[in-house]
C-alpha cells in the first residue's frame, strides 16, 4: 500500500512539472515550490546528521577538543549571514582555499594536464586517430595563442583548431542531448511501467 | 503563409508531443535496435573479467535521484557481472543520496545472484569529506568507515578482514554524476596511489573524461544509459539500459529530423525573399 502511494505522489508530481510544457500554471508551481522546500530540509536534516553530529559532536563529547577549531570555522563561515560581521567568513574561507591548494595543487596539475601532454607526446602516428589527435591539440592550442597576430600559417592553424574545437563542442552536445533524453525516458519508464500498473485497467504493463 | 513560414511558426507543444510519442511508443513496443559495444565499455568489462574469483574491488556511489535514470543501471549491470565473476564489491558512497541507490541496486543483484552480507559483499555506507576521505582510505579502510552502514565494526566482517587500503583493492570504480566523482578518484586513488580507476557517468559528463582514457587514467568508462546497455549486452542481460535504448535511438533520429526541417525551411525562406524583392 505504502508502496503505490509513493507511486501516485510521485507520478502526480512528475506530471505536474510536464505539465509546464503546455503553459504556467499553479500545479507546476505547487510542484515546483515543493521540491525546493523539502529538498531544503532534506539536506540540512542529512547533513547536521550524517557531517555535524559524527564529524564535530561526537569527537568533542569523546574529549578530542582539537575538533573546536574546524567548529569555530564552521561557525565563522555562517556569519555570511549577518551582514555587519559578514567579513569574518573570509577568514575560513582563506584557510579552505589555502590549504586546498597546498594539499591538492601537485596531484591536480598532474593528474589534469602533465599526465595528458605525456600521453599526447608519446602518441605513436601510426592511425589516423592518433595523426588527427595530435593535429586537433597542437591547432586547437595555437588557437589560444594570444601573443602573435592570428595570420599566415598561425591564422590558418588557428582557424584549422576552430573546427576541431566547434566539432568538440557538437559531439559535445549531442552527449548532452542523449543524456536530457536519458532522464525523460527514466521519467516515462516509471510513469508507464510501475505508476499506470497500479490503475486496474493497465495492470497488463507491469514489468 | 508558405509551407515554410507554416513550419517555422508551428506552436513548440506540438514538437513537445512528437517527442513524448518517439519516446513512449518504443518504449511500449520494443524494436530491438542492435547495441553496439564501444572500446571504453569493453575495456571496464575486460579489466572485470580478468580479475581472479574472491579479488575485492571498491566501488563508490556518487549520485543522487537527478542521474538514477542513466547510472543506476550501470550499477545494476557492473553488479551483476561482478557477483556471477566472484568478485567481492566494498560499496561506498560519498554523495548521500548515492547509499539508498547502492542498496536498492544490492537488493535486486543479491537476491539473483543469491550471495551473501559480509562474505561476498560489504556496505560501507557514506562519509562525508569527499577527496579527504579518499585520501584516507589510501592509508586504512577502517579509518575513514571505523563501521559499515549498519553499524558494523569492520574487523567483524569477514570480507574486510584482508583489507586495509588500497593496496587490497584490485580496481576502484566509481559511479559518478559530479563533484566528488571520477575526477577526483583519478587523482587520488589513481594519481597518488597507482590504482586502476573505471567507472560510468552521465552522457554529459563523458566527453570531459575522454582525455583520461586516451591517456590510461582510466581503465574504461560506461557513459550516459548507452554505456549500461552496452555493459548489459556484454554481460548478456537485458535491463533498463537496454529497455530504454530504442526509445533513445527514435528520439535522436526524431530531434535530427527536426534540425534537417528546421535548416530547411530557414534556407527556403530566406531564398524566397530574396526572388520575391528580385521580381519586386
Amino acid at each position: 500500500m505504502g508502496q503505490i502511494a509513493g507511486a501516485w505522489v510521485a507520478a502526480l508530481l512528475t506530471l505536474f512539472i510536464f505539465s509546464f510544457l503546455y503553459k504556467d500554471n499553479p500545479f507546476y508551481k505547487f510542484a515546483e515550490h515543493l521540491f525546493v522546500g523539502v529538498s531544503a530540509g532534506y539536506w540540512f536534516a542529512y547533513y547536521y546528521h550524517n557531517v555535524v553530529i559524527p564529524n564535530l559532536y561526537n569527537p568533542l563529547r569523546q574529549g578530542h577538543f582539537l575538533y573546536i577549531i574546524p567548529g569555530v570555522l564552521g561557525i565563522m563561515m555562517l556569519m555570511r549571514l549577518v551582514p555587519k560581521v559578514g567579513w569574518i567568513s573570509r577568514w575560513a574561507l582563506a584557510f579552505i582555499i589555502g590549504m586546498g591548494s597546498g594539499y591538492f595543487l601537485i596531484t591536480y596539475l598532474q593528474t589534469n594536464a602533465l599526465a595528458q601532454v605525456e600521453a599526447t607526446m608519446s602518441l605513436r602516428l601510426n592511425s589516423v586517430n592518433n595523426v588527427l589527435l595530435v593535429i586537433g591539440v597542437l591547432t586547437g592550442l595555437i588557437y589560444f595563442f594570444f601573443s602573435k597576430e592570428h595570420k599566415g600559417v598561425l591564422g590558418g592553424a588557428a582557424k584549422l583548431g576552430i573546427w576541431f574545437l566547434m566539432i568538440a563542442f557538437g559531439a559535445s552536445f549531442g552527449y548532452t542531448v542523449m543524456a536530457r533524453f536519458s532522464l525523460l525516458i527514466g521519467r516515462m519508464h516509471f510513469l508507464i511501467f510501475q505508476w499506470l500498473p497500479t490503475i486496474p485497467f493497465f495492470r497488463g504493463l507491469a514489468r | 503563409m508558405g509551407f515554410a513560414d507554416r513550419i517555422r511558426e508551428i506552436d513548440r507543444r506540438i514538437i513537445f508531443l512528437v517527442v513524448a510519442l518517439a519516446i513512449i511508443i518504443p518504449l511500449l513496443i520494443p524494436i530491438g535496435f542492435p547495441i553496439q559495444v564501444s572500446p571504453s565499455v569493453r575495456d571496464l568489462y575486460n579489466a572485470l573479467e580478468s580479475l581472479p574469483p574472491g579479488s575485492k574491488i571498491l566501488m563508490s556511489f556518487d549520485y543522487g535521484a537527478s542521474t538514477y535514470p542513466e547510472i543506476y543501471p550501470m550499477s545494476l549491470a557492473l553488479l551483476r557481472h561482478c557477483f556471477r565473476r566472484g568478485v567481492k564489491p566494498i560499496i561506498m558512497g560519498l554523495w548521500p543520496e548515492g547509499i539508498p541507490f547502492a542498496e536498492r541496486a544490492l537488493q535486486v543483484t543479491v537476491e539473483e545472484e543469491g550471495k551473501v552480507y559480509g562474505e561476498d559483499y560489504a556496505n560501507l555506507g557514506f562519509k562525508a569529506g569527499g577527496i579527504v576521505v579518499m585520501q584516507a582510505l589510501g592509508r586504512s579502510f577502517e579509518e575513514a568507515f571505523p563501521v559499515d552502514a549498519y553499524g558494523t565494526p569492520l574487523s567483524d566482517i569477514p570480507v574486510m578482514q584482508s583489507v586495509r587500503n588500497y593496496d587490497n583493492v584490485a580496481i576502484v570504480i566509481d559511479f559518478s554524476a559530479g563533484d566528488p566523482g571520477i575526477p577526483a578518484w583519478i587523482m587520488i586513488a589513481q594519481g597518488r596511489f597507482g590504482k586502476p580507476v573505471g567507472g560510468g557517468c552521465t552522457a554529459v559528463s563523458a566527453p570531459q573524461f575522454f582525455p583520461y582514457l586516451q591517456a590510461g587514467q582510466l581503465v574504461g568508462l560506461m557513459g550516459g544509459m548507452k554505456g549500461a546497455a552496452e555493459y548489459e549486452t556484454l554481460i548478456r542481460t537485458r535491463d533498463l539500459g537496454s529497455a530504454g535504448m530504442d526509445a533513445q535511438s527514435i528520439a535522436h533520429a526524431v530531434i535530427v529530423l527536426f534540425i534537417v526541417i528546421g535548416n530547411a525551411t530557414f534556407f527556403l525562406g530566406r531564398w524566397s525573399s530574396r526572388r520575391n524583392k528580385g521580381t519586386s
